[in-house]
Order: structure tokens, then sequence, then C-alpha cells
């Protein structure tokens, strides 16, 4: 293990997994610990895990990652259509479809980079979206969304028993629903997170944050960086696809909203607020946007009142007005504010945040001895 | 006329024209294993075209550029550095938000496993012999104290060290420096003169274009003087200093 993993890199996945795994306990004090809304953390994780391999690690930034968690979205119903109800072959599906879409969208986006390589890609998710919706009616059943029906052939569950009941997702005849469609999900967090944590202190991912540094020098160095992009590219899109495919695991419905530009522009939203190119920021990012749309959403005047009890009357009536502009229906504002502020005092999101409190305990720990190395660096400097 | 065995870089009756204007004529230039060989000339002369005519950057018009036994023209920049040919640049161009040994381990990454492959099963910090190589480079160029600054962070001078160190990791067959001095202090320049004679000590082969006096007759085994798109000196440094045409041309009976 210690050939392959280093000590501080175990204790960051450990300390990771107990988080993820003790969310049901740990989200409690925050009103957020019932298994739909933790599916969606999970599920959104996986998805700015991986949309930050490519933004995060390489620089490129793409607006049009929710096209490959859409494509993810129907090939998972499909498979629950045509093949069976278990969820594995369904993923499985889903990921080799959205990689094959990246395989085809980052060729052709690749070509360049910056703001064009950002347009090109917002271009094909548009086109994606809006094929989805019209055109391809016949796969994707257009805004009325993609369900399951009993009517459907299901050819390797028809194999074995005969279809009773409505169809569910299941993994080998055990139910998905509830707390364990929120550790089946888990698992593919953690897997994600691992595999994140992998590229990132690999040579491939030193070569990555290379071409995110200086590209000319890159080639110059005697890389041909195209074919890192473009893998980069892909295995990002393809985690897209593993995030779309859950959701339709624990909630099976495939629409083409999913697909449209503000679900693209989300992702980049939870990578910047966590951290761009931290292992964890994306995550944190995810949590807490799912968090504001699902929870503070949910507050209105009633939970305003309960909250500011302790207020005399005319005072509470007040805050309770002023602060209900920014719950409920007006959570984005709270949302904006929120990172708007980030932008402005933490370019680097909250894991920079993290950092730089660490850094003052480490500053305290350690007392004169390291600021008076500091001093000496900065004078040689 | 030696024979074209110990060449190492052949420029072959290179021409290159912008539209009517001739930047480069009749240049015919070759570079023997081991030399330092600096091409000099008045702004304008044309000595940044033909070093990205050499290095691949520009096609010429007509006439071809051939690295050991190997055409150059027409290929792309990661095929000619795996050729064995690396570049220094008049701004040094670093991995600005990688440390200084991750800028150092990089080169020596396409060396070894070539310009791709998908390493992302083993873990950076387990390829020891990469790393002990890089200190070294980096004690031979001064930088092994900074081995984990943020390459960012350091001085003009340090990042041209740097940049060197990553060019000589690869321990290229050709090396080319694009004004290595140019916007430097006295300082800088001085100690960037003394990595370059440590490093002519190596036997590697080198091609300068400088427009410093002090650096090229520090530094180089053979001079070419360009003026107008033209050679019209070529020898070594004694010779082109007593050159009449140079002195009318590029030295303007300054000596």
């Amino acid at each position: 293990m210690s050939n392959f993993m280093s000590r501080k890199d175990l204790t960051l996945f450990l300390g990771f997994a107990a988080v993820v795994l003790l969310l049901p306990i740990l989200a409690t004090p925050f009103g957020a610990a019932y298994p739909d809304l933790l599916q969606r953390f999970m599920i959104f994780g996986i998805f700015a895990v991986g949309f930050n391999i490519l933004f995060g690690l390489t620089g490129y930034l793409s607006f049009g990652h929710a096209a490959f968690f859409g494509v993810g979205s129907y090939a998972a119903m499909w498979s629950f259509k045509l093949l069976s109800l278990n969820a594995i072959p369904a993923i499985l599906f889903a990921v080799v479809m959205s990689g094959l879409f990246a395989v085809a969208v980052g060729y052709v986006s690749l070509r360049r980079s910056g703001i064009y390589f950002s347009i090109l890609t917002l271009a094909f998710a548009q086109m994606s979206y809006n094929l989805a919706y019209s055109v391809l009616t016949p796969i994707t059943n257009g805004e009325t969304g993609l369900r399951m029906t009993l009517s459907d052939p299901r050819v390797i569950d028809g194999l074995f028993t005969s279809a009773s009941g409505a169809p569910v997702p299941s993994l080998f005849g055990m139910s998905l629903s509830g707390w364990n469609g929120f550790y089946f999900t888990a698992i593919f967090l953690l897997a994600t997170f691992f595999l994140s944590m992998r590229i990132s202190n690999s040579p491939f991912g030193m070569m990555l944050k290379g071409i995110k540094s200086n590209q000319n020098r890159m080639n110059y160095t005697g890389f041909n960086t195209r074919p890192y992009t473009l893998t980069a590219f892909i295995i990002s899109g393809m985690l897209a696809g593993l995030a779309g495919s859950l959701l339709v695991v624990t909630d099976p419905l495939a629409g083409a909203e999913r697909m449209q530009w503000t679900a693209s522009g989300e992702v980049v939203l939870m990578t910047i607020l966590g951290g761009v190119g931290t292992l964890v920021g994306p995550v944190i990012g995810a949590w807490l946007i799912k968090y504001f749309e699902n929870i503070f959403s949910s507050f209105n005047d009633n939970v305003l009142n309960n909250f500011y009890s302790f207020l005399p009357d005319g005072l509470r009536e007040v805050v309770v007005a002023v602060s209900g502009k920014f719950v409920g229906e007006g959570w984005h504002l709270s949302l904006g504010l929120l990172f708007v502020l980030i932008v402005v005092f933490l370019p680097g999101g909250i894991m920079e945040g993290v950092r730089r409190i660490g850094a003052r305990f480490g500053h305290m720990r350690k007392g004169s001895k390291s600021s008076a190395r500091v001093g000496a660096t900065a004078a040689v400097g | 006329m030696q024979t074209n065995k110990n060449v190492v870089l052949h420029v072959a009756d290179v021409h290159k024209h912008f539209g009517g204007l001739h930047a480069l004529s009749d240049i015919d230039l070759q570079v023997k294993e081991g030399e330092t060989h600096a091409i000099i000339g008045p702004n304008g002369a044309g000595k940044s075209t033909l070093l990205n005519v050499i290095i691949g950057r520009l096609a010429p018009s007509s006439g071809a550029v051939v690295f050991d036994g190997n055409v150059l023209t027409g290929r792309k920049p990661h095929e000619i550095n795996q050729l064995g040919v690396a570049r220094v640049f008049q701004t040094p161009e670093i991995f600005a938000d990688l440390s200084v040994i991750q800028n150092v381990m990089t080169p020596a990454f396409a060396k070894r496993d070539g310009a791709f492959k998908i390493n992302m099963f083993s873990a950076v910090e387990n390829e020891r012999a990469i790393r002990e190589e890089a200190e070294h480079m980096l004690e031979d160029v001064g930088l092994i104290d900074r081995r984990e600054t943020h390459a960012g962070a350091l001085s003009r001078g340090d990042k041209r060290r740097l940049e060197l160190a990553m060019c000589l990791i690869q321990k290229p067959r050709l090396l080319l420096l694009d004004e290595p001095t140019a916007g430097m202090s006295r300082h800088d320049t001085n100690t960037t003169i003394e990595l370059l004679k440590k490093i002519k000590s190596r036997g590697m082969t080198k091609v300068i274009i400088e427009h410093d006096m002090h650096v090229v007759f520090s530094l180089a085994d053979k001079i070419t003087v360009l003026a107008g798109g033209r050679i019209i000196a070529e020898g070594a440094p004694d010779e082109v200093r007593g050159d009449q045409r140079v002195q009318e041309a590029y030295l303007g009976g300054a000596h």
C-alpha cells in the first residue's frame, strides 16, 4: 500500500470516506439528513469531481458538461427499458455512451483553447439539448421525459422472472430506494474521489497541470498535448455520464432539461465555489449548492418566525420580511451573494479559506521560529 | 570544407520571404558536434526568423533544415524535441504554477516516456530515479535550495536557470538559445554566462542568437553574422571581430 499511496493521501481518503458514510448523522443538525437529498449530494459530487479533472487540472473550461450528464441519464433509462432493471448494466451502458459522445465532442472542441473551447462545448451542449427536446423525441420522449412502463421488453429480466408490479431499478433484486440508494451512490462517489486523487498525484496528472500552466512549453518539452487533453476530457465526460445514470437509478425519469446550459453552468459554479483544482473543493461546492437549492428554498415565513421567535414582535416582523427575500423563492439571491463574496475574497474557493485558517493555526503553533524563516526567505528573494 | 560526418545541424540553402520582403536569402549554415555557434546581427537582420525556421515554427520558402539526418521542416514542436532539440526562449517559458522540482521533472518524463503516455496509476513521489536526476540538475544550476518554491515566484535570472535546467535534463543533442540574457541585469547576465560556460565544457552543441557582444565573444566557437537576411561573415570570434564588412554593417566602427 505504501508504494501505491502515501500516508497523507491515505489519511485524506479515509477522512473523506468517513465524512461521506457518516453523512446521515452529520447532516442531521442542518436538516439535510434525508436520503433523496444525500443521494443528490453524492451524484453531483461525482459530476463536480469529474468536471474538475478537465477544468481544475487541465485548465479547459467546458460549458457543456450537462450534455454528458444527460446522455448518461437517457442511456441508463434505455438499459432499464430494454435490458434489465438491474442498475449495473445501466451504469456501464451510460458510462460507455457518454464516453463515446465525449470522444466526438472533445475531438472537435479541443482544437481550440480558452474562450473558443468554452463556446464550442456550449454549442454542442445546446445542440444536444434542442435535439433531445425536439428531433430525437422517439429516443428521448421530448418534453415529457423518458420513463419506464410495464410494457417495456427488458429482455434479460424476461429470461429469469416474469414482470410483476411497477418497475423500479434494483441491484440484483435489492431495492435501491431510500438509504440503500444513498449508500449505493456513496460508493461511486468514493471510487470517483479515489480516481481523482490517483490522477492528480500521477505523472499523467502532472502533465495535465503542465498543460494548464504553459502549453507552449509542454510542446517544446516533447509532449504531444492533444491526446492528454482529450483523455482528460473523456474521463470527465464519462464521470458526468456516471452521475447522470445514478440520478436515473434513484429517480427514474430522464428529461431534456438536464442538458440545458444552466445545468452546465451549475457544475462550473460548484467547482469554483469549492476550489478549482483541489480534490475536496468540488465536492463541497456541489453539496453547498444542492443544500441551498433544497433546504434554503423550502424556508418560508413560518420557519423564519420560529427561528427569530426570541425577538420582540415589531422587530421580528421586519427581520422576517427582510430575510424572507433571501430564502424560499429567493434562495438564488443568497447563493449569488455567497458566490460573489467567495470569488472576491477567496478566489481559490472554500478550500483556500480552509488552507488560510490551517496556515494561521500552524503559524500559531510554530510561533516565532517559522516567521523568522519567512522573513529570511523574503530577504533572500 | 569538412566532411558532413560531424555536422549536427545543416541549414541548407534556405530562403524565406514574406510577400515581397526577403527576410532570409541563401542561408547555408553548418553546425558541428560540440560547437557553440552564435548567430549575430543588427535588429532586423533575420536572426529570429532563422531560429523560427530551424525550430519548425516557420516553413522556409525554399531549402530545408536537416538535423542529424532528419528534415525538421514541417514537424511539430514535440516531434523536434523528441529528436533531441531543446529550446530556451527569449522570455523564460516555465511552468509558473508548478514547483521548481516539478518543472525539472516534467521534461525528464518526456525524455523517458515519450510524447504521450497514460501513466495515471503510479505516483509522482514514487518516481525516485527521476526526482534524483532532477535534484542533481538543480544542484548544477544552483537552484536546489528553492526546489519546493513555486516557479512563478523566482527572479528573472533564476527563471532562466530553471529553464536551462529543464532543457539540460533531457540531454539534448542540440540546444537552441534565443537571446538568453535579454532583459537581464548585468549581474544576472554574468551568472548566466558562467552557467553556459559550465555547460559548454560538457560538449553539448549549441546555437545561440544574441545581440550582446560580451555574451557572444565569451561563449562562441564560431560566429555567423547576418545582415539584411544574408550571411555576411562567418568564422572564429577573432576573425569576425577583424572583418571589415562586419565592422561596417554591424559593429559600426565602435571597435
